[in-house]
């Protein structure tokens, strides 16, 4: 082995990587290993089942379109937050963190509270015929409100450097405002907002603590996967638990597989050409 | 139409940027705005492509009032510092953009983009770069793609903001004859900015120079390099020796040195004097007139030769410049002593207060007086 | 030279652009963050604050903010070893696999934390791969405070590590090297010039880490069993008396962690503006 100027290279990895093992690794092979006990047949019974299905879907679509809605209401406050000076600005800044911060029991029971019947939003959207609680639109707020930050702050670093000389490029050679957004500056967002919505989505698509409080959890309709696997190992079903609970990290693993492939077919151009 | 800029002035928190700046550009001209940084130039630029807008004054392109123009209604080609080409498009997509933007009843048509957009790359000579993206590219080549898409709009005006400062000296050299040639092709307004004053010079029919704000000389290289307005532009451009001259009864003197003559008729006790480097005539015999030197030091730069020279009457160093052949004819070595004097000079006299009064310049010629 | 900001003469249709993009988003950040914070104080003191501090005095209260403090006086340390241990080999040693190492770092990141849960429920439960062992030997985990502390463990692996891979890459090693040839052995290196140039990177990332060990809910939710004054902690707390149709009692026990989470992103924020530099820039915090 060649000498190393620096010390502890033994220790610290060996220290890091015994930690992994036992904390994450070991853990992890536990549920692939029960998860592969229960078959082929025991799987496709598991997935055909229609309360799987619903929930399946519920997870995965409710977190798509809440990822999707985060990426054009991030891309708006990212943008606010950068480019304009309004007062209170470093306090909403700041705000933008707090899905972060608030655990997500506090959060579920807050917005639960908050689109009730009776509720501060609730009462005002009652009578519009729009019910948010107990629904699946009620889903749909919490993953918004637990992906949301992800977006925002993905995108500031790159919005604050982005040139202001490629929008005054765009500006001589006779664009309007609105062709340099969506010809110049959307393209060159997109591969951030990609990596916002894709950690979004798998924020939202695992989120349980905010998400069970508002969504009433009625099977086949406001029930979400990662409940499904709550009541499965209440019932001591463990292998349909740990069944679906790797379905579920598959899906997030070949999201984010995905979505690393997309960034680097985009970023054929992102390299900087200064 | 000519491009009238009348008083303008910029403000930013610190300092002024543009102090009653006044200008005309003929139509066809290839005008340099030189000077050093924080002098305004960029920003008398910047004013011109829309993308700054004066705090007062006016700029008229013709009749039409530029002010009340927005920047892509100019019909200008702007060709920036660091090239702002767009990252995400290729080279073709990029030189096409302008055209692109366009309403669709002033777009023209695909086969019409197509083809001056092929015309263009041909004229920037990079064929074959059509499908690179930006990174793909070199700075000189970068640097082209940002001219071919400037041009691609058809341009009444080409700005181009410090064109050659992000690229190597010798790319620097071969796309500065480039686009020398190219204007003369083309005929076409151009507006450039630089601090470098060689690249300045060599360029532009007319070099503005600029400092603090102001507009120090208009003119064309040889004017700015030969009759400097100000002690500024002489200290600015080129190399220059400076040194006081001050009243000997009817004339003036320096160690010695007499220049003929008094512009002044006796109003001014004091001036400044500038000499060039190559207007230090430099002898060997001591027959000649003027100072006594000592050649302390020889810097052989190619074809010229710098002499650093030491001149006890004036108690300060020179420094002359002779061809490098002459080293060897004159017998020239380092610690000989010399005899030079100025072939010609620029004076400014100095008020009471000791600032120099540019608007009485005097150019003085060791053969004949000239009285600007 | 630089290019002074522009300033142009702005129309009002712009301006009014700006104005009401601004205020979309400010109405967002409003209705989606703000209000359900507010509501967490409002609902916690709806019947006074006689009510707040009696439900707060609660015994079951009690035990769940001390077992909450347990949890994370154990799991927050823990994580801080490991990050700086795993910080230390990522950033000052080349060897194979270390993209790996990096990925399984960020990992519990993308994983549910149900899902965090349940892999332990699997490993030590009653049917999993040492339930039986355990049981056997009358070590309790799984529905008792070791496996809380797993849990949590788990889901805050990467915070501290997270913040430090970044900061240690772009400091490079030359101090560190200087300092050896100075003479410094490997601790005096490490307290003497490493810890001083990491120092706020690493309270900022303790202080993510904290937060998150205090307030996780999901993961410790999986492995707790409900057991009220031994098992719950605070968020769990939370939970079953907002299902027992407690609502003073867990907005009581929901504004301490609100009160939390606010500290923490004062703290934060107030980090960010002194040390942004010594922190780096970081990737977008985790859940």
């Amino acid at each position: 082995m060649r000498h190393r100027v620096l010390p502890g290279f033994g220790i610290s990895l060996g220290y890091a990587l015994a930690y992994l093992g036992l904390i994450v690794l070991l853990p992890l092979a536990a549920l692939g290993w029960k998860a592969s006990g229960i078959g082929i047949a025991g799987l496709t019974h598991l997935l055909g089942a229609p309360r799987t299905l619903a929930a399946l879907r519920l997870s995965i679509g409710g977190a798509l379109l809440a990822a999707l809605f985060n990426v054009v209401i991030g891309l708006l406050v990212g943008w606010v937050l950068v480019r304009y000076r309004f007062p209170g600005r470093r306090l909403f800044d700041a705000l933008v963190d707090l899905p972060f911060a608030l655990p997500t029991a506090v959060a579920g029971i807050a917005l639960s509270t908050l689109y009730a019947p009776n509720g501060w939003l609730g009462q005002w959207l009652e009578p519009l015929g729009i019910k948010v609680a107990y629904t699946p639109l009620g889903v749909f707020v919490a993953m918004v409100f637990v992906g949301f930050p992800f977006v925002v702050r993905t995108l500031q670093p790159v919005l604050a450097s982005l040139e202001r000389d490629v929008e005054e490029a765009a500006e001589s050679l006779g664009a309007q405002r609105w062709q340099t957004f969506f010809r110049v500056i959307l393209p060159m967002l997109a591969p951030t907002l990609l990596t916002g919505f894709a950690l979004a989505l798998a924020r939202a698509m695992g989120e349980y603590g905010s998400v069970i409080f508002i969504a009433g959890n009625l099977p086949m309709h406001s029930e979400i996967a990662p409940l499904l696997i709550v009541q499965k190992l209440e019932q001591f079903d463990y292998a349909g638990a740990a069944a679906l609970g790797a379905v579920m990290l598959l899906l997030s693993f070949a999201l984010l597989v995905m979505v690393s492939l997309l960034q680097r077919w985009s970023g054929r151009w992102a390299e900087r050409t200064r | 139409m000519p491009l009238q800029l009348s008083h303008l002035n910029r403000r930013f928190t610190e300092f002024a940027a543009l102090n009653d700046v006044s200008l005309t550009i003929a139509p066809g001209e290839f005008l340099a705005l030189l000077g050093p940084s924080g002098s305004g130039k960029t920003t008398l630029l910047r004013i011109l492509a829309g993308l700054d807008y004066p705090d007062s004054g006016t700029v008229f392109n013709g009749e039409e009032d530029f002010l009340a123009t927005p920047a892509r209604q100019r019909r200008i080609g702007m060709v920036f510092q660091h090239y702002a080409l767009f990252r995400h498009l290729t080279v073709t997509e990029n030189i096409a953009f302008g055209l692109r933007v366009r309403s669709w009843r002033s777009r023209p048509s695909r086969a019409d983009i197509r083809g001056r957009v092929e015309r263009l790359l041909k004229r920037v000579q990079l064929e074959d770069f059509g499908g690179r993206y930006p990174s793909q590219l070199s700075g000189g080549q970068r640097q082209r793609v940002a001219l071919a898409r400037a041009l691609a709009v058809e341009p009444d005006l080409l700005l181009l903001d410090e064109p050659f400062g992000a690229l190597d000296a010798q790319v620097r050299v071969t796309l500065r004859r480039w686009l020398r040639e190219l204007h003369e092709e083309l005929q076409l307004t151009t507006v450039f900015v630089t601090h470098d004053q060689e690249e300045a010079l060599e360029l532009a029919d007319r070099v503005a120079v600029m400092n603090h704000g102001r507009i120090e000389q208009v003119g064309a290289p040889e004017i700015i390099y030969q009759q400097p307005a100000t002690p500024f532009v002489c200290e600015f451009i080129g190399k220059v020796n400076r040194f006081t001259v001050t009243r000997n009864g009817e004339g003036f003197a320096a160690g010695g040195w007499t220049p003929d003559g008094d512009p002044w008729e006796g109003r001014f006790a004091e001036a400044q004097a500038y000499v060039r480097p190559e207007q230090l005539r430099v002898a060997v015999a001591p027959s000649q007139p003027a100072w006594e030197a000592r050649l302390r030091h020889i810097y052989l730069a190619g074809s010229v030769a710098h002499l650093d020279l030491h001149v006890p009457a004036l108690d300060q160093a020179l420094e002359a410049d002779v061809a490098s052949e002459d080293l060897s004819r004159l017998g020239l070595h380092a610690g000989m002593e010399l005899r030079v004097a100025p072939r010609s000079a620029v004076l400014f006299p100095r008020d009471a207060s000791g600032a120099t009064i540019s608007e009485e310049r005097w150019l003085w010629h060791a053969a004949h007086r000239v009285h600007a | 030279m630089t290019a002074p900001l522009r300033s142009r003469p702005v129309g009002w249709p712009r301006r009014l652009a700006h104005g009401g993009l601004i205020l979309v988003a400010l109405v967002f950040l409003v209705l989606f963050l703000l209000l359900p914070l507010a509501t967490v104080f409002v609902e916690a003191f709806r019947q006074g604050i006689a009510a707040y501090v009696v439900a707060i005095k609660q015994p079951e209260a009690l035990a769940a903010i001390r077992l909450t403090l347990i949890v994370a006086a154990i799991a927050v340390p823990l994580n801080l070893i490991f990050g700086i241990a795993a910080a230390w080999a990522m950033t000052r040693f080349e060897f194979r696999g270390k993209a790996l190492l990096g990925a399984l770092i960020d990992l519990p990141f993308s994983v549910s934390p149900v899902i965090s849960g349940l892999v332990y429920v699997l490993l030590f439960g009653a049917q999993g791969w040492f339930g039986p062992w355990l049981d056997a030997h009358g070590v309790k985990i799984i529905f008792a405070v070791p496996g809380l502390v797993l849990a949590t463990i788990f889901v805050t692996l990467p915070f501290v590590a997270r913040e430090l891979i970044p900061l240690m890459q772009a400091q490079g090693s030359e101090e560190e090297q200087a300092a050896r040839v100075l003479g410094a052995s490997g601790w005096q290196m490490f307290f003497r010039v490493t810890l001083p140039n990491i120092r706020w990177a690493l309270l900022y990332g303790v202080l993510l880490c904290n937060a998150r060990a205090m307030g996780e809910f999901g993961a410790v939710s999986v492995v707790s069993g409900h057991i009220r004054g031994l098992t719950t902690t605070m968020p769990l707390e939370v939970e079953m008396r907002y299902n027992e149709y407690d609502y003073v009692g867990a907005f009581a026990v929901a504004s301490l962690l609100a009160l939390l989470a606010l500290i923490t992103l004062a703290a934060k924020t107030l980090l960010e503006w002194r040390y942004g530099d010594e922190i780096a820039a970081h990737a977008p915090g985790g859940h």
